[in-house]
């Protein structure tokens, strides 16, 4: 037999397709087979419980894990980087039947997710108030600022999924008081660890803004329009000491 | 010059802190390069942390070299550059694959040793050590299944790796006794016949029985202390080797640090006192 032919064969039957070969029925028969299998899809569902921990601690280890296993089925990992494993894990919630009673899984997942991208993302030297100083003022607003290669930023409209978020991920008991209105969140490297704050809806859009290459006035343009009430100049500070963003010719590895 | 690697230990994040203020002599650390694949960030400043202070040790699991086709040409650059990074003691990985047509089974999967598997895993083998520019260790696999249409005895076709591609051996004491246990075949005379001249590293860990079978199949769990039945055919190996660099194993179940160094401990008190056999390899 080929050896392609008896990784087919394996690795369908791996993943619970029915055997079509005696060869294949010869394995599938042995009590071995199971500790392949089962170890497979543990190394799936465990990553994603590494992964996504603040979902695991919302809907229990039992629920995350049958969910889990029913996404590795769907989705399996391409790569062994199973660190990174996942990056489908909130869009795959959004459409998951049995977490229709829970809308507001998939936006936690997604702060999940981007924590994982910002622990592994390149290093880069992030501006600071200092350097916001020392640009000359007439061409100050005409500097693209890029966000820092492990910012990460989101907006929900629906849930305080970050508020959600943080309070599991710092170990606080769920707030009683919590007010269910959209929030959004910053979360960036500044140092060794992956830390976060919360984001206004003008910070979000001065983020994505500056994602897309805009001169930093017509980004802070964008965060105006998103909140005609906000103070730039401190919406600005609470970016640079996050370290959320970078000069343009900054050099990231 | 530096002094010889003895016993070491699987590098674990709960116990990054406490390993960064080991002292123990000869102790070096073992990661998994996939854990540390990122583009920056704390991972890769805490493994610098610790190689600034022990030898390290890179033991692949996803390479998939027993795969009918060649490694993943970013993967390899990647591990590449993570070795030029931190300049490892040691690189291994398994006789065994995971990756197939796009898809990763985290697994280590068995295979017919055939004429065609071995021309394959040495073309693979050969590519790997080609763009890492060093020798790796091919680590022998624990088996679960009984399989059709071998070609090779295992040992057999680990000496023919060795002999074709330059490669070295990691001897898993623990995957041997478990195979044997779970094939029917016997441990020691398996070892008499393992090229133990190739051999570089040696592994050692736990393992359980089957909740379903018991005994009569063992499993690879790494989440146990190493049994005794591993430390005695461990002893017979060291007496024919002479003192080899010696990893021990543990994945799930951690207990603290200080009960993984006391098994690291008995290790390092098995190497030293063992002689240095002229057949070694260092």
């Amino acid at each position: 037999m080929q050896l392609s032919t008896f990784q087919d064969g394996f690795s369908a039957a791996l993943l619970g397709h029915a055997a079509q070969a005696p060869w294949l029925s010869a394995l599938e028969s042995q009590p071995g087979f199971a500790v392949y299998r089962n170890t497979a899809i543990k190394g799936c569902v465990d990553a994603l419980q590494a992964n996504y921990p603040t979902v695991c601690q919302l809907v229990g280890e039992d629920w995350f894990r049958a969910a889990a296993a029913v996404y590795a089925r769907a989705q399996p990992p391409v790569d062994g980087l199973l660190v990174n494993y996942g990056a489908g894990f909130a869009d795959f919630l959004a459409g998951f039947a049995p977490a229709a009673e829970l809308p507001y899984l998939s936006p936690v997942a997604r702060l999940d997710r981007y924590w994982t991208e910002c622990h592994l993302a390149g290093n880069a030297t992030a501006i600071d108030r200092g350097w916001l100083v020392q640009q000359a003022p007439d061409t100050l607003p005409l500097v693209p600022l890029r966000p820092h290669p492990a910012a990460r930023w989101s907006w929900c409209d629906e849930h305080p999924a970050y508020a959600l978020w943080q309070s599991h991920r710092e170990g606080l008991l769920p707030n009683e008081a919590l007010e269910w209105t959209g929030d959004g969140a910053l979360l960036t490297r500044p140092h060794a660890e992956v830390v976060w704050h919360p984001l206004p809806r003008a910070g979000v859009a001065f983020l994505d803004a500056c994602a897309q290459g805009l001169p930093l006035e017509a980004a802070a343009t964008r965060a105006l329009e998103a909140d005609p009430g906000t103070d730039f100049a401190a919406l600005m500070g609470r970016l640079l000491d996050a370290g959320a963003l970078i000069p343009t010719d900054s050099h990231t590895d | 010059m530096a002094p010889p690697l003895t016993a070491g230990l699987g590098l674990k994040p709960q116990h990054y802190d406490e390993a960064l203020r080991c002292t123990a002599p000869g102790l070096w650390w073992e990661v998994h390069p996939e854990n540390y694949l990122a583009d920056g960030g704390p991972r890769l400043t805490w493994l610098e942390a610790i190689r600034a202070r022990h030898p390290v040790a890179l033991h692949g699991v996803s390479l998939s070299l027993a795969a009918d086709a060649p490694p993943d040409a970013a993967h390899l650059k990647r591990l590449a550059a993570l070795a030029r990074r931190v300049d490892p003691a040691l690189i291994s990985e398994h006789l065994a694959w995971s990756t197939w047509r796009g898809q990763y089974l985290p697994d280590l999967l068995p295979f017919p040793r055939t004429q065609a598997a071995l021309h394959r895993i040495a073309g693979n083998i050969a590519r790997t050590q080609d763009v890492l520019q060093r020798p790796i260790a091919i680590e022998n696999p624990t088996h679960y299944l009984h399989i059709d249409g071998h070609d090779w005895l295992e040992t057999d076709f680990l000496a023919e790796l060795v002999q074709r591609t330059g490669c070295a051996l990691l001897l898993d004491v623990n995957n041997v006794y478990i195979s044997a246990n779970n094939l029917g075949f016997d441990a020691q005379a398996y070892l008499g016949a393992f090229p133990l001249h190739a051999v570089a590293e040696i592994h050692l860990a736990g393992h359980h029985a089957d909740p379903v079978h018991g005994n009569a199949l063992l499993i690879d769990s790494h989440d146990a202390p190493v049994a005794p039945a591993v430390w005695a055919l461990y002893e017979q190996v060291i007496a024919r080797t002479g003192p080899v660099p010696t990893l021990i194993e543990r994945d799930d179940h951690l207990p603290p640090l200080g009960e993984l160094l006391a098994e690291r401990d008995q290790a390092h008190s098995a190497l030293t006192a063992v002689q240095p056999e002229e057949a070694a390899c260092s």
